[in-house]
C-alpha cells in the first residue's frame, strides 16, 4: 500500500478540529455575547437558536479527544498533562454552559443565575481553548515522549493573548450566526456589534502574527524560508474579513456568517502550514506521534464510512431547524 | 504533608466515573422506554401514551444533559491523570473509544435535537425515528465502552512491544472473555433502573390520584418487565461471577471474603474482612453455599486471597461489602417484582398504599446497586489497571503532582455537587408538575410573557406548586 495512512489521519483529525472550532465556536460565541444582549427576549432567541444543535457541536470535541488517542496518542498523552489545569477549567466551563441550556428553560425566578452560568462557562471554556493554541505554538518540554514541564508552563502572556483572541473570534462567529437566525431588533443589534468584534479579531491577529516568530524559532525559520507559500493563507483570511465587513454594510444575512467561517478556516490553515509536519512542538512530527499502523487502519475503515453518514444527519438536523428563530419557538 | 498523586488520581477517577455512570444507566433504559411510548402512540393514537412520552422526554433531556457534560470529562481523564496508561494502551482504547464517538455519540446528538425540539417541525414518523435512533445510540455506546473496560479486566488479542500494547486480533480483543457477561449485566441493569424509576414515579402519581389511567398503564408495563428482568439479572450475575472466577480469581476471593484456597467454602452473610490480619472477624456463614454458587458443586474449590502476595490483593473490605450491597438490592428487587404479581389480583397493585410507597422508595435502589457493582468490578481489579499486565502506579501521569491532582479533585467535586443538587431539584419539579391534559403547550416557558396566566406555564422553581396539585 503506497498511501501514507498517517497523512490521511492528519487530514481527518485536522478536519475534526476545524469542525469543532467552527461549530462550537458560534454557540460559545453566543454565550460570550449573552450579557450584552438588548433584553431577555433576545437571550431566549439566542439560546433557542443553538439549543437543538449544541450537543452535536460539542461531540466534535469528544471526537478530537478520542481520535487523537486513536491516531496520534503522543499528542493526547503530552498535551493533556501539559495543559492539566487549563483542561480542567475548560471542562468546568463546558459543564456549566451545558447544563444551563436545560436548566434555564426550566427556571423562572433563578433564570439570571443560568444566564451567568452560560456566560461564565462560555468565557472560561473559550479562553482555555485559545490559551491551548498559544501553548501549542510555544511548544512543550518533552523527554522520551513524556511531558516534563510544570503545571503553569502553558500560561504565558502570549497564551493569554491567544485566549483573548479566540474569545473575540468566537464572539464574531456568534454575532454573524445571530444575524442569520434572527430578525428585528435582535438582528439590528447583531449587525451593530459585528464590525467592532471584527476589528478586535484583526487587532489580535496582527499582534499574534508579530509575536509568534519571537516565541517559536521554527515558525520564524519557516516564515522566512517559505514566505511565498505561507502568505497565501493570511491573505485569504484578510479577504474574508473585508468581505465580511462589506456584507454587514449591505445587510446581507447569510454572507457574514460564511465569511466569518472563512476567516477562521484560513487562519487555522495558516497556523498548520507554519508548523507542519510537527504535531508536538518543537520536536515530534505526525509520524513520531502516530499509533501502530494496524490501529490506524482498523479505525480508518470505519471512519471512512461513518463520517459521511454523520455529516448527512448533522446536515438534516440543521435543515430541520433552518430559518429564523422566533420568540415563541418554544421548547419541545 | 506529602500528597500522593496516585491515590488522589484514583479517587478522582472513581469519583468522576461513578458520577457519570449514574446518568447513562438511567438514560439507556429511559431512551428505549420513550421510543416505545412514541411507538405506542403512533400505533394506537391513545393520548395517554403521548402524555407519558412528553413527561419522560422532559426528564430525559435533563438527565441526558448531565450525562453528556460528565461524559466529556471522562474522555479527558485518561490523558490528564493516566498518560502513561493512555500511551501504552492507545492502540486498542483509541480506536474503540473513537468508534464509540463516531457510531454512538454522533447518532445520539444528531437525533436528540429533533426528539426534543422537533415535534412540530418533522412528520410524526420522523419524530419516532429520531426517538429510536437516540435509543440505539445509547446501546452502541455501552457496547464500545464496556468492551474497552472488559478488555482492561481480561486483556487478550495483543502482544507487548516495548511496553506498548499492539493488537493482534481485533475480534478477540473487542469480544474479550468477560465482555458479553458485562454487557448483558449492564444493559439489564439499565433497564432495571429505567423500570424502577418509571414504576416509582407512577406509583407516586397513583398515591395522589393524578392521571390515573396513564399511570396505571405505565405501572403495569413496568411491573411485567421487572418480573422478567429482576430474576434474569441474578442469573446473568451468577454467570458473570463464574466467568470472573476463571479470569480474576483474586477478585472473587475478595467478593467472598475467602482468605485460604479450599473446597467446601461457606457463603458469608456478614463478616468484617481485615487485610492486616489476613482473616475475617464476626463471620456469619452458610455452609457450602459459596462453593455451590461458584462451582455448582457443594465441594468445589474456591481460590483464596493468600494465593497472591499481600500487595497484589484488592481492598477486600470494600469489594466484599459492595458486592453484598448489590446482591442484596438485587434480591430486594426480585421480591418487589413478585409482590407486584401477587397484588395484581383484584387490581390491588394500583391501590395498596404500602406497596405504592415501597415502589417510590425503590427508585434509588438500582442506582445504588449499579454503583456498588462498579466498585466491586473496579476495586476488585486493583492493583491492576490492565489485569495482570500494568498496575495503577505504572499508568500514572509522570508530571502530575499531588497539588495538581488535589486541585482538580476538589474542583470536580465542587462543580458536580452543584450540577447534582440543581439537577435533582429540577427533576423533582418536572415530575411533580407532571402530565398535563393539554400536552402540547407544556414547557413553553419561553412563551410565558405572552400568556402569563396560562396554567401550563408553571415555572419550576416557584415555591408554591398548587397549580400542579389541582
Ligand atoms: C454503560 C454505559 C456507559 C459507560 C460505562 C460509560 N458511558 Fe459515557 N455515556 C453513555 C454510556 C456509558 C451514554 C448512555 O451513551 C451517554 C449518557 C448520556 C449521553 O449523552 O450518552 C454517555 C455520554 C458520554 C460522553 C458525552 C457524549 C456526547 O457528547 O454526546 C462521553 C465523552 C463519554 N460518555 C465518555 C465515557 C468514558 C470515557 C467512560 C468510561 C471511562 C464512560 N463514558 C462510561
Ligand atoms: C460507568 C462505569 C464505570 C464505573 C462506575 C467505574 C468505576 C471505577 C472505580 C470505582 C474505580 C476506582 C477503583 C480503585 O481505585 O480501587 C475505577 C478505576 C478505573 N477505571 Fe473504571 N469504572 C467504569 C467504567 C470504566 C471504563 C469503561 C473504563 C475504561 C475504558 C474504566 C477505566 C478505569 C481506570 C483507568 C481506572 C483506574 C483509576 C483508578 O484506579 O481509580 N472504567 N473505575
Ligand atoms: C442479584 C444478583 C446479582 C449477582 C449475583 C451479581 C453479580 C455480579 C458480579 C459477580 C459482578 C462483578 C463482575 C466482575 O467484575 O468480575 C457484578 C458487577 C456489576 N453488577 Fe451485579 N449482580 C447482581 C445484581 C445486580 C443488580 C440488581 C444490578 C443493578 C441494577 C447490578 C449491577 C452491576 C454492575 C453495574 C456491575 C459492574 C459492571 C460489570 O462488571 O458487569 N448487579 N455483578
Amino acid at each position: 500500500m503506497n498511501l501514507d495512512i498517517t497523512l490521511v489521519w492528519a487530514a481527518i483529525i485536522g478536519f475534526g478540529v476545524i469542525m469543532y472550532v467552527l461549530m462550537d465556536g458560534f454557540d460559545l460565541g453566543l454565550g460570550i455575547l449573552y450579557p450584552f444582549a438588548p433584553d431577555e427576549a433576545s437571550r431566549d432567541i439566542m439560546m433557542n437558536s443553538v439549543a437543538p444543535v449544541w450537543d452535536g457541536n460539542e461531540t466534535w470535541l469528544v471526537l478530537g479527544g478520542a481520535g487523537l488517542l486513536g491516531a496520534f496518542p503522543l499528542v493526547y498523552s503530552v498535551f493533556l498533562p501539559a495543559l492539566y489545569i487549563g483542561v480542567f477549567l475548560m471542562l468546568a466551563g463546558l459543564i456549566f454552559r451545558g447544563i444551563s441550556f436545560e436548566f434555564r428553560f426550566k427556571s423562572q425566578k433563578n433564570r439570571h443565575w443560568w444566564n451567568r452560568a452560560f456566560f461564565g462557562g462560555s468565557v472560561v471554556a473559550t479562553f482555555a481553548q485559545g490559551a491551548v493554541v498559544g501553548a501549542y505554538i510555544q511548544g512543550f518540554p518533552v523527554e522520551d515522549k513524556v511531558f516534563v514541564g510544570g503545571p503553569f508552563d502553558w500560561l504565558t502572556p502570549f497564551s493569554v493573548l491567544t485566549g483573548l483572541g479566540l474569545m473575540a473570534g468566537y464572539a464574531l462567529l456568534g454575532a454573524t450566526w445571530l444575524i442569520l437566525k434572527s430578525e428585528g431588533h435582535v438582528q439590528d443589534w447583531a449587525y451593530s456589534i459585528t464590525p467592532r468584534l471584527l476589528l478586535g479579531v484583526l487587532a489580535v491577529f496582527a499582534l499574534v502574527s508579530l509575536w509568534t516568530p519571537m516565541v517559536s524559532v521554527d515558525v520564524r525559520e519557516r516564515w522566512l524560508s517559505q514566505l511565498h507559500l505561507i502568505w497565501i493563507f493570511p491573505i485569504l483570511a484578510m479577504a474574508c474579513a473585508a468581505a465580511l465587513y462589506r456584507a454587514v454594510k449591505q445587510r446581507a444575512e447569510g454572507r457574514p456568517f460564511i465569511m466569518a467561517l472563512g476567516l477562521f478556516a484560513f487562519t487555522y490553515l495558516g497556523m498548520i502550514a507554519s508548523k507542519w509536519p510537527v504535531i508536538v512542538p518543537p520536536d515530534y512530527t505526525i509520524w513520531d506521534a502516530a499509533s501502530a499502523p494496524e490501529s490506524q487502519v482498523f479505525l480508518l475503515i470505519g471512519t471512512v464510512f461513518v463520517i459521511p453518514v454523520v455529516l448527512a444527519y448533522t446536515t438534516w438536523s440543521y435543515w430541520v431547524f433552518r430559518g429564523k428563530v422566533r420568540v415563541d419557538d418554544g421548547y419541545h | 504533608m506529602e500528597l500522593d498523586p496516585l491515590l488522589l488520581s484514583r479517587l478522582q477517577f472513581a469519583f468522576v466515573v461513578l458520577f457519570h455512570a449514574i446518568f447513562p444507566v438511567f438514560t439507556i433504559g429511559l431512551a428505549s422506554y420513550i421510543a416505545l411510548l412514541h411507538g405506542l402512540f403512533y400505533k394506537t393514537g391513545n393520548s395517554a401514551w403521548d402524555r407519558l412520552a412528553l413527561l419522560w422526554t422532559r426528564v430525559f433531556a435533563v438527565v441526558f444533559g448531565m450525562g453528556v457534560v460528565s461524559g466529556i470529562v471522562m474522555s479527558f481523564q485518561f490523558g490528564t491523570n493516566w498518560s502513561n496508561f493512555s500511551q501504552a494502551t492507545s492502540n486498542f482504547l483509541g480506536p474503540v473509544l473513537s468508534y464509540e464517538v463516531l457510531t454512538a455519540f454522533f447518532l445520539e446528538a444528531g437525533f436528540l435535537g429533533v426528539l426534543l425540539f422537533g415535534r412540530h417541525k418533522v412528520p410524526e414518523g420522523a419524530h419516532l425515528f429520531a426517538a429510536l435512533m437516540v435509543a440505539l445510540g445509547t446501546f452502541i455506546s455501552s457496547f464500545w465502552i464496556l468492551s474497552a473496560n472488559s478488555w482492561m479486566q481480561t486483556p487478550v488479542g495483543y502482544e507487548l512491544i516495548d511496553g506498548q500494547f499492539h493488537i493482534t486480533s481485533w475480534s478477540d480483543a473487542i469480544f474479550n472473555p468477560s465482555f458479553r457477561y458485562r454487557f448483558a449485566h449492564m444493559v439489564m441493569a439499565s433497564f432495571l433502573t429505567g423500570s424502577f424509576v418509571v414504576a416509582g414515579v407512577s406509583a407516586w402519581f397513583l398515591l395522589r390520584k393524578r392521571d390515573v389511567e396513564a399511570n396505571k398503564k405505565a405501572l403495569s408495563m413496568c411491573l411485567w418487565l421487572l418480573l422478567i428482568l429482576a430474576p434474569a439479572q441474578a442469573v446473568v450475575g451468577d454467570f458473570h461471577g463464574i466467568n470472573t472466577l476463571e479470569h480474576q480469581p483474586t477478585k472473587v476471593a475478595a467478593m467472598e471474603g475467602n482468605w485460604e484456597t479450599e473446597s467446601d467454602v461457606p457463603l458469608l452473610l456478614f463478616a468484617l474482612p481485615d487485610k492486616a490480619a489476613q482473616s475475617n472477624s464476626l463471620e456469619l456463614p452458610i455452609p457450602h453455599l459459596a462453593s455451590l454458587i461458584l462451582t455448582h458443586d457443594v465441594n468445589g474449590t474456591v481460590p483464596g486471597l493468600e494465593s497472591v502476595p499481600r500487595d497484589e490483593q484488592p481492598p477486600v473490605f470494600i469489594v466484599f461489602w459492595s458486592f453484598r450491597i448489590m446482591v442484596g438490592l438485587g434480591l430486594a428487587m426480585i421480591a418487589t417484582a413478585v409482590a407486584g404479581l401477587v397484588l395484581r389480583r383484584g387490581g390491588r397493585v394500583y391501590r395498596q398504599p404500602l406497596y405504592l410507597k415501597t415502589l417510590v422508595g425503590m427508585i434509588g435502589a438500582p442506582f445504588v446497586a449499579v454503583l456498588a457493582g462498579w466498585v466491586v468490578t473496579e476495586s476488585g481489579r486493583s492493583p491492576w489497571l490492565v489485569y495482570g499486565v500494568m498496575t495503577h502506579a505504572e499508568g500514572l501521569t509522570p508530571s502530575l503532582t499531588g497539588g495538581m491532582a488535589l486541585f482538580t479533585l476538589l474542583g470536580y467535586m465542587a462543580v458536580y455537587a452543584v450540577v447534582f443538587i440543581v439537577g435533582i431539584y429540577y427533576l423533582t419539579r418536572v415530575i411533580r408538575h407532571g402530565m398535563l391534559p393539554e400536552s402540547d403547550d407544556i414547557h413553553g416557558e419561553v412563551e410565558r410573557p405572552k400568556r402569563p396566566l396560562s396554567a401550563a406555564h408553571t415555572p419550576f422553581d416557584d415555591s408554591d406548586m398548587q397549580e400542579a396539585k389541582s
